[in-house]
């Protein structure tokens, strides 16, 4: 890849996908990759960053970011209730449940009540 | 009349036939279903729906002998499997969404229902529909009907299957950076994105929230038109949808392509497109110029940044939109603890009855990792990573922010042209149907099968993939017309052209 052409700019200086920071992402999208997978993940990501930081060489001064590609505006409707998901259906695919509530794991820390 | 050979008309002529008595509804249906199970070798489906194929014959007889049948009667549909259909399993090719059965119907899939459509089946996918080869399914890979040692393209897979082999009629797909253009260029059928906002979204799975849109295949131009037609148009239950008029694209399918003025990017080529494609798009240039088109080359100087751009963006939505799958409220539950092994819990085991607090040690946080580790593939993993680090604290404005900008100009690029020009005409992908597991190991150069398609999504305009013609393997080439917002009907109209020249 040709790194000389761009000029560098505001663009931090990229940081090496290591081992550590594929925990630390991982951590924040909630996976749990194991030992094994750790390298292999480390390697791919850190490919596809630097195939995607290419985009430093663009200049991109003055260009204000596109959002979206249809005209922004509001979409309002008229305040009139209106029927919903009936709670039947929306818990039919709860993995557990009790009455009307999603069952989760305890989330306060202590003695195991059962 | 026999059922192949009912299948192959236009849905036209197949709706005369079908009024006339000349050609069965439920012979067509059940035809279908055997195709599908007869070639079950490519996989093409997940679930297929045979007492729901026979309701939505029963009904959609009635409404032929009331001399009421819908636009569709005639139409054999399958369905992506990232589009919602009420009472049905919805998988998204993922074993995160093990067990799970929409709790209603997708606004787009709810129109073409109503105009008489018989649906045979959800189709195989890529997990999430992020794939370019429909490998990445949880429920194993589709196979090209043209060769089955050869991919479909993805991540509509299993759609561009089952209408290539001659299962159904049309298909839903979806498309987020090619994925029903790109399977359609490689299975030989037609395939349609519309324009951002032109076709609800309400009850497809979100991937890439400001690039997706509910696309069209099938084996002619007459019916993707009219699949489009009812299915397009403002929807109160997507406030993404346009409510710009849509036009009558069916009327206008034979205005042909006189008088038009077609670009040819000169970015969409050089290395990596394969001579035969190139010699494609020649063809299909001298053909419009022929019909009375004028033909001349165009730029669009931003194309080489549309792949870092497409991924920075699309992975930012797929992580964000993915975030929802915690094993809480729907789908694959992990449940584990220190001392017992690894087990599965699924909706379906449990039957959605009430189930006894968790007797363990683990926290809810543990919960939510095991079950995503475990639920997603790891194409999906790798994207939700990607998109979580280009997201994080440091690194928002050099990707992200980034790639938002280059994102206008990238619109601007067309914008521009689109002064100029009515149409565009590309290549959809750069080769032919490639080999299973030739890129699978390999994400980027996977990631390089979007190169044409992928910018259409950044800019939110309609796109067509039409096939014209074979490489010297037989398999199938695809070309591409782009064209300025809610131009689907200039698209359907030029491909009509190519399609009758073939």
């Amino acid at each position: 890849m040709n790194r000389e052409k761009g000029k560098t700019g505001s663009f931090p200086r990229r940081v090496k996908v290591d081992a550590a920071e594929v925990d630390r992402i991982a951590d924040l999208a909630r996976l749990d990759i194991d030992q094994e997978h750790k390298a292999r993940t480390a390697e791919d990501l850190g490919r596809i960053v630097e195939y995607i930081g290419q985009l430093e060489e663009l200049d991109t001064e003055g260009v204000e970011p596109l959002h979206h590609v249809l005209d922004l505006r509001n979409v309002l409707r008229d305040d009139e209730p209106r029927s919903s998901l009936p709670v039947e259906k929306a818990m039919m695919n709860a993995p557990a449940r009790k009455g009307d509530f999603f069952l989760v794991p305890k989330v306060i820390e202590g003695k195991d009540e059962g | 009349m026999n059922e192949k050979a009912g299948r192959e008309l236009t849905l036209s002529r197949r709706a005369e036939l079908l009024q006339s008595g000349e050609l069965d509804l439920a012979g067509l249906a059940e035809d279908g279903l055997k195709q599908a199970q007869d070639k079950s070798d490519l996989n093409a489906f997940i679930t297929l729906l045979p007492e729901r194929a026979r309701q939505d014959v029963e009904r959609v007889k009635r409404s032929l002998k009331n001399g009421q049948a819908g636009p569709l009667a005639g139409t054999v549909l399958a369905v992506k499997d990232n589009i919602a259909l009420e009472g049905e399993p919805l998988t998204c090719a993922s074993r995160i969404l093990d067990g799970y059965i929409s709790p209603y119907t997708a606004t787009a899939l709810q129109r073409l229902i109503d105009a008489g459509v018989v649906i045979i089946g959800k189709a195989n996918m890529d997990e999430f529909a992020m794939g370019s080869s429909n490998e990445n399914s949880a429920y194993g890979p589709v196979r090209n009907p043209h060769d089955p040692e050869r991919v479909p393209g993805g991540s509509s897979g299993g759609s561009a299957a089952a209408v290539a082999a001659g299962i159904v009629t049309a298909a839903l797909g979806s498309d987020t950076g090619g994925s029903v253009r790109q399977p359609a260029a490689l299975c030989g059928v037609i395939g349609l994105k519309p324009t951002y906002g032109r076709v609800s979204r309400y009850g497809l799975v979100a991937f890439g929230s400001s690039l997706d849109q509910i696309g069209v295949l099938a084996g002619s131009c007459d019916e993707t038109a009219r699949v489009f037609q009812v299915m397009a148009g403002e929807d109160p239950l997507d406030n993404t949808t346009s409510p710009t008029p849509v036009p009558d694209c069916v009327a206008t399918l034979n205005r042909g392509a006189r008088g038009l003025k077609i670009g040819i990017p000169e970015e969409y080529g050089g290395e990596g497109l394969h001579p035969v494609i190139e010699r494609a798009i020649s063809e299909v240039a001298e053909l419009l110029t022929d019909r009375g088109a004028e033909v001349k080359p165009c730029s669009l100087p931003h194309t080489e940044w549309t792949i870092p751009t497409y991924y920075i963006i699309s992975s930012a939505e797929c992580s964000s939109n993915l975030a929802r799958y915690d094993g809480v409220r729907y789908g694959l539950r992990l449940q584990a603890d220190d001392s017992v092994a690894k087990t599965f819990l699924s909706a379906t085991q449990n039957g959605g009855q009430e189930c006894p607090p968790h007797q363990s040690t683990i926290t809810p946080g543990d919960t939510v990792r095991q079950t995503r580790q475990s639920g997603f593939g790891p194409e999906v993993r790798r994207r939700i990573m990607l998109g979580t680090y280009v997201l994080s604290s440091g690194y928002y404005d050099a990707y992200y922010l980034k790639a938002q900008k280059a994102r206008r100009l990238i619109r601007e690029d067309f914008v521009n042209v689109f002064r100029e020009f009515d149409l565009l005409l590309t290549p959809t992908a750069p080769t032919t149907a490639f080999r299973l597991g030739e890129k699978i190991d390999d994400p980027l150069s996977m990631y390089l099968s979007d190169v044409f398609t992928a910018s259409a999504n950044l800019a939110g305009i309609p796109t067509i993939s039409c096939p014209w013609g074979k490489d010297d393997s037989g398999l199938p080439i695809g070309v591409q017309l782009m064209a300025d917002d809610f131009r689907e009907d200039l698209l359907l109209a030029v491909a009509a052209v190519i399609e009758a020249a073939r």
